[in-house]
């Protein structure tokens, strides 16, 4: 017997649906379910992160409510994935942010932002902080000290990924054998392509059970907005390390434009995804946890937007506080990065490794 | 509301056939609502349970490995009804089945290739991507883009039918009754085996304990009318599809999933502790649909399918855990069984069993010997614990009688005269074709074949 609810539900529900199989051309959800008979924990929280939350088989379901087996696989999956980002966060002592992440994402961008604030007002030289400075938002912050902050954000992120990460790989991969590169691979493009966020062709059974693409497209936006972000800051690292190159950069330059394009991915994307999720069924979520979802998509928005800002009116006075609020939020994002749903990329991605080895390796159950 | 106006088309029924019909007539042009007696969850009667649909083909399909050509579908239908099929029917049938692929495609509907479990029918059928709820949804989408007017809760208490030609029907409708007037008709309301009362009058009491595997909604009462008021009928009203299904299963409802097919991997005992019947008879699909009558004819309606550790892992997953001792009396104690008659019906079993080289894919040398009823294939002693058990009772899934129907889908009456204005598709005349035994699929193939006639037809009849 399962320890949690949520695994209980989920082993329930795999159960009927292994002896269903109706579903099975939806998404990975179900083949991988198809490669078993019985289900651990690791077996659970593995499928719970391989699915996607498109909807599609929730109303393709004969036994969804009212029917008496209450089949509701989305919002079960839901459930035990939010679970498994607990269970599996690091250090254990932070578990608790899942429950209580609107809360905890706020706290820790408003802490970003006073740390910025009360930082700049304390050290900044405060005819730089509040005075036209020709867009060099070192004049306001040395670049050593961003490093240190940003870095120090980074590593901890990154520490606190791998413990966590390790803990779900070992969990959903007991002895099992190893996932090759092809894995990793097919992995990759099943990310980059959401090759299971289309409900087996149709798109997302989000809003009623018309299936759309909506949701792919917005969140299509929000992740390439991400990476081109993401590419902008790279692209501006080595400029500074590698060619010596300052910020500011012109506006035509390659990390401005990169940045810009993926600005504007996550303003579209986030927006996107948070008018979708308000029109969205309530019966296809984790009903107790909907804010993992605003508190992430709310925060990149107002980074993108707070970047947009600054970089029109950089060359004003306003330079200076606007950098204050932007690094604050950048800074609040950082931190909650391992505790907020962005980590549901990661266990996905992981998961979807593990489906593309067990797709060459596996055996359906007959 | 809808009542002031003559539709064109009614549609009774809101299943695949129904929904064929209605999106047929409407791109037609005809005005068409459609009256479900279900409410909007448990709409489309069985179609909801089902998953595929048989087509002949030429080996083009995406989804599909082939080719599966007319003779060969023809042969297998001639087959299953041992020649209970009207000829003219059947070949139109098949005929007429290579275009739904296409049709359905059009309407919006999405095939998958069949994975685990099913990979035997990749030849012949045709897999709805999401199973049959997910293709229904699509068909209801589609019809309501056409300004086809579909209404839940609906069911019909009377039809107004003067000298064959339907004029309207009276509906229950939010609490008081409403005339819904047609210039033609369409009945695709299913069968009548969730309607356990008229069950009775061929099966006696035994029928109390039967299992519906589809929605409480498909009582027939549609079909009961148009033949109280002279339509003539078809197929024998006594038989039923009938599968032995898990006994824990809802007694409505329960589908696909409480299927088992753990029969031929051990013994099947009745109430009494007996064997009944040959386990090791025939290979699937042929096995899956006798036990249900077989078990139907034991007492109380229960039987008990008893294997050991070998066979646990060797058929489809279960919905219901397996019952598990380590003893066979320990066994028959938890099934509420005699233990001392179990454990000799066993014991007398594997002293029978023969040595063989046991293979489940196909018809195998493992048998008994000198029982009064052997096991002919796949007789492996019942010997290692631990020992498992699943309760069977009988599933009906389908009855066979129906309205008879010309080559338009057209009712016939009693008689033979074509009716004026009559129209029947799906399960309500599916009778006409599959006079007896069962094809997988072959139910969505006369229903969207004989959806699209009739709703051609009537569309037709109300144009002119």
């Amino acid at each position: 017997m399962h320890a949690t609810e949520s695994l209980r539900e989920a082993d329930r529900l795999m159960t009927i649906c292994n002896a269903c199989r109706y579903c099975e051309g939806l998404c990975a959800v179900f083949p991988a379910m198809e490669m078993r008979r019985t289900f651990a924990a690791g077996d659970l929280n593995y499928i719970a992160n391989l699915c996607h939350q498109c909807g599609a088989c929730y109303p393709d379901c004969q036994y969804s409510p009212p029917h008496e087996f209450n089949v509701n696989i989305p919002a079960a999956m839901a459930k035990l994935r939010n679970d498994s980002y607990a269970a599996y966060a690091w250090p254990r002592a932070f578990a608790g942010a899942f429950a209580r992440n609107g809360l905890t994402v706020t706290l820790l961008a408003a802490a970003g932002l006073a740390g910025f604030i009360v930082g700049f007002v304390a050290w900044a030289d405060p005819a730089a902080l509040f005075s036209a400075q020709a867009g060099d938002f070192y004049k306001v912050m040395p670049h050593n000290a961003m490093v240190a902050v940003f870095g120090a954000a980074a590593l901890y992120a990154v520490a606190a990924f791998w413990f966590s990460l390790r803990a779900f790989w070992r969990d959903i991969n007991a002895g099992a054998p190893p996932a090759g590169l092809a894995a990793f691979a097919r992995a990759v493009a099943d990310t980059m392509h959401l090759t299971y966020l289309h409900g087996g062709g149709g798109g997302c059974a989000s809003e009623s059970d018309a299936p759309s693409p909506a949701r792919r497209i917005f969140h299509h936006f929000t992740f390439y907005g991400f990476l081109f972000c993401f590419a902008a800051t790279s692209v501006a690292t080595v400029y500074h390390y590698g060619f010596g190159w300052r910020a500011p950069y012109a506006l035509a330059s390659v990390p401005v434009v990169l940045g810009i394009i993926g600005g504007l991915g996550l303003l579209v994307g986030p927006a996107g995804l948070f008018l979708l999720s308000r029109r969205r069924d309530p019966a296809l979520v984790d009903g107790a946890r909907t804010d993992m979802n605003t508190a992430f998509i709310a925060m990149l928005f107002l980074v993108s937007l707070t970047g947009f800002a600054l970089m029109g009116l950089r060359d004003t006075a306003a330079m200076g506080v606007l950098l204050a609020v932007h690094l604050g939020l950048v800074l609040g994002l950082f931190l909650s990065l391992p505790y907020g749903k962005f980590v549901h990329g990661l266990y996905r991605f992981l998961a979807l490794v593990k489906y593309a080895a067990e797709r060459k390796q596996g055996k359906f159950v007959e | 509301m809808p009542f002031n106006e003559t539709f064109d088309v009614v549609v009774l029924g809101g299943g695949n056939a129904a929904l064929c019909a209605a999106i047929v007539a409407a791109r037609a042009g005809a005005r068409v609502i459609v009256l479900e007696g279900a409410p909007r969850f448990y709409r489309g009667g069985n179609t909801r349970h089902t998953r595929n649909l048989r087509c002949s083909h030429d080996g083009t399909a995406p989804t599909m490995t082939g080719p599966y050509d007319q003779q060969e579908f023809l042969d297998d239908l001639y087959r299953v009804t041992g020649g209970q099929t009207d000829k003219a029917l059947a070949e139109l049938t098949v005929a007429r089945s290579r275009e739904l692929i296409g049709f359905m495609n059009e309407q919006g509907v999405r095939f998958q290739p069949p994975l685990g479990g099913t990979l035997s029918l990749g030849k012949t059928n045709a897999f709805f991507l999401g199973g049959g709820r997910g293709m229904l949804n699509t068909l209801y989408r589609r019809a309501e883009s056409f300004g086809v007017t579909c209404l839940y809760e609906a069911p019909v208490i009377a039809l107004d039918i003067q000298d064959g030609v339907f004029v309207s029907a009276t509906i229950k409708y939010e609490g008081g009754e409403q005339k819904v007037r047609g210039k033609a008709l369409v009945a695709a309301a299913g069968g009548f085996e969730a309607n356990v009362e008229w069950l009775k009058q061929y099966w006696g009491e035994a029928a109390d304990n039967f299992l519906i595997r589809g929605t409480p909604y498909n009582r027939g009462d549609v079909l009961r009318m148009l033949l109280d008021k002279g339509v003539a009928p078809v197929g024998d009203p006594t038989q039923c599809h009938a599968v032995a299904i898990d006994a824990r299963a809802p007694k409505f409802d329960g589908g696909i999933a409480t299927r088992l097919d753990s029969v031929v991997f051990g013994i099947m005992v009745n109430r009494e502790a007996k064997r009944f019947y040959d386990e090791g008879e025939d290979t699937w699909p042929k096995r899956y649909a006798i036990w249900g009558r077989l078990v139907a004819q034991q007492p109380g309606q229960i039987g008990y399918s008893i294997i050991d550790a070998k066979s646990i892992h060797m058929f489809m997953p279960s919905i219901f855990p397996a019952i598990q001792a380590q003893t066979i009396p320990e066994l028959a104690g938890k099934l509420a069984l005699d233990p001392a008659a179990l454990e000799a019906t066993v014991n007398e079993f594997n002293a029978a069993v023969k040595p063989g080289k046991f293979d489940h894919t196909v018809l195998d040398d493992c048998a008994t010997s000198g029982l009064a009823i052997n096991k002919t294939h796949w007789a492996r002693k019942i010997d290692t614990p631990p020992y498992y058990a699943y309760p069977l009772r009988p599933g009906i899934t389908f009855t066979y009688l129906g309205v008879r129907v010309n080559e338009e889908a057209r009712m016939l009456l009693e008689g033979g005269r074509p009716s004026g204005n009559m129209f029947a598709a799906g399960e309500i005349m599916a009778g006409n074709v599959l006079g007896k035994g069962y094809l997988a699929g072959i139910g969505m193939t006369i229903g969207a074949v004989f959806g699209r006639l009739a709703g051609e037809g009537a569309a037709k009849h109300a144009r002119n």
